[in-house]
């Protein structure tokens, strides 16, 4: 049953993923910049999935993760005119050192406490933004002198690239011994520690994978828009739409994640013509889908064939 | 002078903080819900009061009437239409109905303040003090107003600790926070002592959103800030714990204020986030929490 699901689940993601490939052939640069961006909030997703949906850790902070990556990259970028491949491994550097300081005294902690830390996490780090104003530029942002390229297919081709090699590693953790662990930490942390799993450290193990993958992504997002700004990288109301992207698209499923959140910017992009009731259409509708389907739109399709 | 100055500030800001803190201390003890709609309740009250005083022609005090009605109306709609279908939703597994009812309210906070901006206002609105006038304590001017603001706040709070200690109905909520199981094995409808703590919650929100509207004035684009204060005021206190709460109300109140005084304005919420941080790793449940 399970090969069975999964060959399926397979099928439908070559099916989405030739699709996504023809489409620079058809699609105007506008459209592939609005799919750009949603390939890299794809990646945002599935990391936070994988410690949501896996570990059972709510991770409210992802954007504490993604803006020290972008951060950093641009100042090291800015600063240190370095290329971009050496700015983006410092990105992931400083997320993975970051996650790693936030999460070993933050997973001693439990129930809504470990969410509330990393809450707290990216206020801080806002405000630290602001504070330091004359390396970061503070509230409206810095440009980063270097970008990924200027052709938007091209682009496109990194972005898709990069989710899919992403969406390969998550997807094949997440159904390896250790996804499994996880999960059973995350589900009942007492029996997996009795049955010889040490889940503070698969936990830690998890925190900084979704380190590495959203600082990653952070700063190929700060490249790809040549500027980092706390209001698109590190703003609460960005992490919440990383959250809503995940639920929506389905907890637990990884791909369902990248899903979600690409469906999440194009939903925000065409319905950018409603203006100020924009955002509350899609909170609606993200609201509706908690409430009705709350196992998500991919784990819902999935959990239907499973019972027939 | 400044110090006195910040004596007297404070304690009107830090009781309108212990105000709305206790109430959402109050949901949480009861029915173990974190209601992260909780700013956009406050708002919808401070804007409804408003509108009736300056497009209606409402006097102060039934528009503060109908303000705290509004926020009634915002608790039942957020507890009847996104928390209770949660909590009875058969889909969502029980341990995760937490996560679930956090990241609905979310939503639904969200929603609240985009339909606000959207019918009426996205900036700040301020309403017609009840009180006019200004007096003198100890040589700091202080407005009539502020001192109303925090007799109010504290006469509320006064009024909840006897209905919650001294009425059979108050007891009941009381009951429900320690031992739901148990109540609900005597004979009480668990429902009805949540939304009789949801009726509480909701006129407490009300009020604490009139008043911040008199007092400081308040907006659409505040709902985050102030669910993020009376959030970290509550896990500071000790969740579920309303004492815990007031100390802590105080302490962020006159933190905040002292930061706003004597370093900058600018630096006003760190304080508050340093000490939320320093006691989640300390003590985590609170400082006069009992988990």
């Amino acid at each position: 049953m399970r090969r069975l699901l999964r060959s399926r689940l397979l099928w439908i993601a070559v099916l989405v993923l030739g699709v996504a490939a023809v489409l620079p052939l058809w699609l105007s640069a506008y459209v592939l910049g609005v799919l750009t961006a949603g390939y890299y909030f794809g990646v945002f997703a599935m990391s936070w999935d994988l410690l949501f949906g896996f570990a059972g850790e709510v991770n409210f902070g992802p954007t504490f993760l993604i803006g020290l990556g972008a951060y950093t990259a641009a100042i090291v970028n800015s600063r240190l005119g370095l290329g971009i491949p050496w700015c983006v491994l410092a990105g992931v550097a400083s997320a993975l050192i970051g996650g790693l300081l936030l999460a070993i005294p933050a997973l001693r902690l439990r129930g809504p406490y470990f969410g509330l830390v990393t809450l707290v996490a990216v206020l801080l780090l806002q405000n630290a933004i602001v504070i330091f104003a004359g390396v970061t530029g503070g509230e409206i942002g810095m440009t980063v002198p270097d970008v990924l390229s200027l052709s938007a297919v091209t682009n496109y081709w990194y972005a898709l690239a990069f989710l899919v090699i992403c969406a390969i590693i998550l997807f094949g953790l997440s159904r390896s011994a250790m996804g499994l662990i996880l999960q059973a930490s995350g589900q009942d942390p007492m029996e997996a520690q009795a049955l010889g799993f040490n889940v503070t450290k698969h936990k830690l193990m998890a925190f900084s994978i979704s380190a590495v993958f959203s600082g990653m992504a952070g700063a190929m997002l700060a490249f790809y828009m040549g500027a980092a700004s706390v209001g698109t990288l590190i703003d609460i109301s960005i992490a919440v739409q990383i959250i809503i992207a995940a639920v929506l698209g389905g907890r637990r499923t990884i791909l369902g994640a990248a899903l979600g959140a690409v469906f999440l910017i194009g939903a925000n992009e065409l319905l950018r013509p409603l203006g100020q009731l924009n955002t509350f259409v899609v909170s609606a509708l993200a609201l509706a889908v908690i409430l009705f389907f709350p196992d998500g739109l991919l784990g819902h399709a999935l959990h239907r064939k499973e019972a027939k | 002078m400044v110090g006195l100055q910040i004596l007297v500030d404070g304690f009107a800001i830090s009781a309108l903080y212990a105000l709305g803190a206790v109430g959402f201390t109050l949901i949480f003890g009861v029915s173990g819900v974190l209601n992260l709609a909780h700013g956009g309740i406050m708002v919808v009250a401070a804007i409804i009061g408003w509108f009736s005083a300056n497009e209606l022609g409402a006097g102060a005090y039934s528009s503060a009437f109908f303000g705290i009605l509004a926020g009634l109306a915002a608790a039942y709609a957020t507890y009847l239409l996104v928390v209770r279908p949660i909590q009875r939703s058969r889909a969502i597994p029980k341990e995760e109905t937490e996560i679930f009812v956090l990241t609905g309210t979310l939503l639904w906070g969200i929603m609240i303040q985009t339909a606000l901006a959207y019918k009426f206002t996205d900036n700040p609105v301020t309403m017609r003090p009840l009180l006019s006038g200004v007096v003198s304590i100890a040589g700091v001017r202080t407005p009539r107003n502020e001192i109303m603001v925090a007799v109010l706040c504290w006469l509320v709070i006064g009024l909840l600790w006897l209905f919650v200690n001294r009425t059979r109905a108050g007891k009941t909520l009381l009951a429900a926070s320690m031992n739901p199981r148990g109540l609900t094995l005597l004979g009480f409808e668990l429902s009805r002592v949540h939304l009789l703590a949801w009726s509480i919650y909701g006129v407490l929100a009300g009020l604490a959103g009139v008043l911040l509207a008199s007092f400081l004035g308040t907006g659409s684009s505040n709902t985050g800030q102030l669910t993020a204060s009376a959030f970290s005021i509550v896990v500071v206190g000790g969740l579920g714990s309303v004492s815990g709460s007031l100390v802590a109300a105080y302490l962020v109140g006159y933190l905040e204020t002292m930061t706003a005084y004597l370093l900058a304005p600018t630096l006003r919420p760190i304080p508050a986030l340093l000490i939320l941080v320093l006691v989640v790793y300390l003590r985590p449940q609170g400082l006069l929490g009992r988990r």
